[in-house]
């Protein structure tokens, strides 16, 4: 029997950058945005900004922050894997990182047993 | 013709090395006394610093919004009106300049600043100028001696929070029915975007009396969040995606004020097999109407990203458009002979890479395209990346995500039902595009895409007049039209008897 993947891990430099903003802003949170502009990008919160809903899906822990996505997000993206890295940029929405010059991403893989 | 640089030799545009925040009618420093630097996407490189604003700006912004809205508001709708036109004009005068900012500031071509942000930003003040010189309350006789009287009033002061792939045409979107409705506005810019429209308030912000429009540059966190959630603002306005549009909208439950939302979206672009029933000029603009996923980049929250065609034409179709995508000129934003320029971040061209790369791993075939260009002459840090076409089927994510890049993913369809069927397997609906020679099919097809605006035989129109907005997570509101005017309205209802006599209840 294999062993599942996780649904959402993080590069060594965004998990420095978690840490990072997390001495700063105290405990995170994040949730995948989709639509235009920045959508599709992954927004940092502090932990509780955001208020989740009824069918928001944890996706996992990245440092020790919980990763959600809406629900009817979750059911398009559930065949794949993600990866949470960051590059620089800017951004733009309410992510707590855009400030210091760099932008989280979400990098993905295809899950081998979907 | 290429443009020269700004501020080098010749050039329509001449920046200061640094821009403060527009409050009151002047430009006042942040209180923090911070800055961030501004890179234009053509080059890579800064060309001007930026107010980092914080919460303290927003409030200085907030009470020249509240020491104006009074007289504002009352002011005859023909002096507002007077007011947009005159804004117009100058913008107008001023329009090559006020397009090659954009260009630099945003990196989409100048031809597209010169012929479509600027003049439909200054067709946006006079048309709404327009509007609020025909809008009109109601009334009824509800008895012999009652009358109702429904009167329009502004909300007052309201937030909004401006996308950075369309700056100033955006701005404008927001801010003509907002102003000609009678509010004062505080808007935040883009953070990628926030030069254009400070040149804008240099020209245009001394015809509004002080505190009318009010604009505060900074980061999402740092200035957008206290904006949104300010209780001295009566609703907000804000273009983005879906989950910040979730957050503005809890934001704005702890005020209880309304909000409009354009969150974007997966526009479907459909092909019925007779556009190729004839080679005519009518399957030349089909065509052009596929290789529209390229305007502004693909930065477009309705661009065309999904091209469904129909299985009984999918080769022959295809190929022709691909030629077609091929022969999309990329280069130098600021040469009017450019169709494609740069992404407007480096983090929005690293996400387009990271959708290229999914789209491969899901086993999606890339036919032209999908890489990063580098333009050399000057350019190679710019943010480049090659028209892409996919082929691949609707459950793929590139199929189901807004990847707001030149980048269009293609299958076919089988039969009317499942064309419908596969537009509307989205989570969103904006925009969605039908191509037919067949009258009956196109009124069907676009009567049963569940989106806010079916272009028919055209894409990419946003003339004012036409309503534009979403359904289902692609929104709330729609811009463009005289009911955005309603978005930004209370209605007064004075409900009067005229009859001397009491009622004889009590």
């Amino acid at each position: 029997m294999s062993e599942t993947p996780p649904a959402i891990s993080a590069t060594p430099a965004a998990l420095a950058l978690i840490a990072a903003l997390r001495r700063q802003h105290g405990p995170l949170m994040f949730h995948q945005s989709g639509g235009c502009c920045d959508g599709s990008a992954p927004m940092c919160y502090p932990a509780g900004e955001f208020k989740l809903g009824a069918r928001d899906v944890l996706l996992g822990h990245v440092g020790d922050a919980p990763f959600y996505i809406g629900g009817d997000q979750y059911e398009r993206w559930r065949h794949t894997r993600l990866t949470l890295d960051v590059v620089r940029g800017r951004g733009s929405g309410f992510s707590l990182e855009a400030p210091e010059g760099v932008r989280f991403l979400i990098r993905s893989d295809v899950c081998a047993v979907p | 013709m290429r443009y020269a640089r700004p501020n080098t030799p010749g050039a329509k545009v001449s920046y200061e090395s640094r821009y403060d925040n527009f409050i009151g009618g002047e430009f006042v420093a942040p209180v923090q006394g911070r800055y961030f630097e501004n890179p234009s996407p053509v080059t890579g490189q800064t060309f001007c610093e930026v107010a980092r604003s914080s919460a303290e700006d927003i409030e200085l912004a907030l009470n020249a919004a509240h020491g104006a809205k009074d007289r504002w508001g009352k002011t005859p709708a023909a002096e507002r009106a007077r007011l947009l036109n005159k804004i117009a004009d100058v913008m107008e005068a001023h329009l090559e300049e006020l397009a090659v900012s954009e260009t630099w500031d945003n990196g989409k071509p100048i031809r597209e600043t010169l012929a479509a942000d600027l003049p439909l930003a200054i067709d946006h003040f006079r048309y709404f100028a327009g509007c609020i010189r025909a809008d009109e309350g109601t009334l009824a006789e509800l008895d012999e001696h009652t009358v109702s009287y429904h009167l329009k009033e502004p909300l007052g002061v309201v937030g909004q929070i401006i996308p950075w792939n369309f700056p100033l045409l955006m701005a404008a979107w927001k801010l003509a029915p907002a102003l000609a409705a009678g509010n004062c506005v505080v808007l935040k810019p883009a953070e990628q975007t926030p030069a254009t429209i400070l040149l804008w308030a240099k020209l245009v912000g001394a015809i509004l009396p002080p505190g009318v429009v009010n604009i505060v540059n900074g980061f999402g966190i740092e200035a957008g969040k206290p904006l949104a959630q300010s209780p001295r603002v009566a609703k907000v306005a804000f273009t983005g995606e879906t989950t910040t549009g979730r957050l503005i909208m809890q934001y704005a439950s702890e005020n209880i004020i309304p909000v409009t939302l354009e969150l974007g979206g997966k526009s479907p672009n459909l092909f019925f097999a007779d556009i190729l029933d004839h080679d005519d000029d009518f399957r030349q603009k089909a065509l052009e109407g596929f290789a529209m996923f390229a305007l502004n980049q693909g930065e477009v929250c309705t661009c065309p990203s999904r091209a469904l065609i129909d299985k009984k034409i999918y080769g022959t179709f295809l190929e022709l458009a691909t030629e077609r995508t091929k022969r999309i000129v990329q280069g130098d934003p600021l040469d009017t002979s450019t169709m494609i320029g740069a992404q407007a971040s480096n983090d929005q061209l690293e996400k387009i890479l990271a959708y290229i790369d999914i789209g491969k791993k899901e086993g999606a075939r890339v036919r032209t395209g999908g890489e990063r260009v580098r333009l050399g002459d000057g350019l190679d840090d710019g943010f480049y990346v090659a028209p892409t076409i996919f082929e691949g089927h609707n459950k793929m994510r590139i199929f189901q995500e807004e990847i707001f890049g030149p980048v269009v993913s293609v299958a076919s369809f089988d039969g009317f039902d499942d064309a419908i069927a596969q537009a509307n397997d989205t989570l969103y609906g904006l925009g969605a595009g039908v191509w037919t020679r067949d009258v009956h099919t196109a009124f069907r097809a676009g009567r049963n895409i569940a989106a806010g605006r079916v272009w028919t035989n055209c894409y990419h129109l946003y003339p004012a007049h036409a309503a534009f907005g979403g359904y289902k997570q692609s929104g709330i509101g729609r811009e463009t039209h005289r009911m955005m005017l309603n978005h930004y309205q209370q209605t007064k209802n004075l409900l009067v008897s005229y009859d001397p006599k009491p009622m004889g209840f009590f």
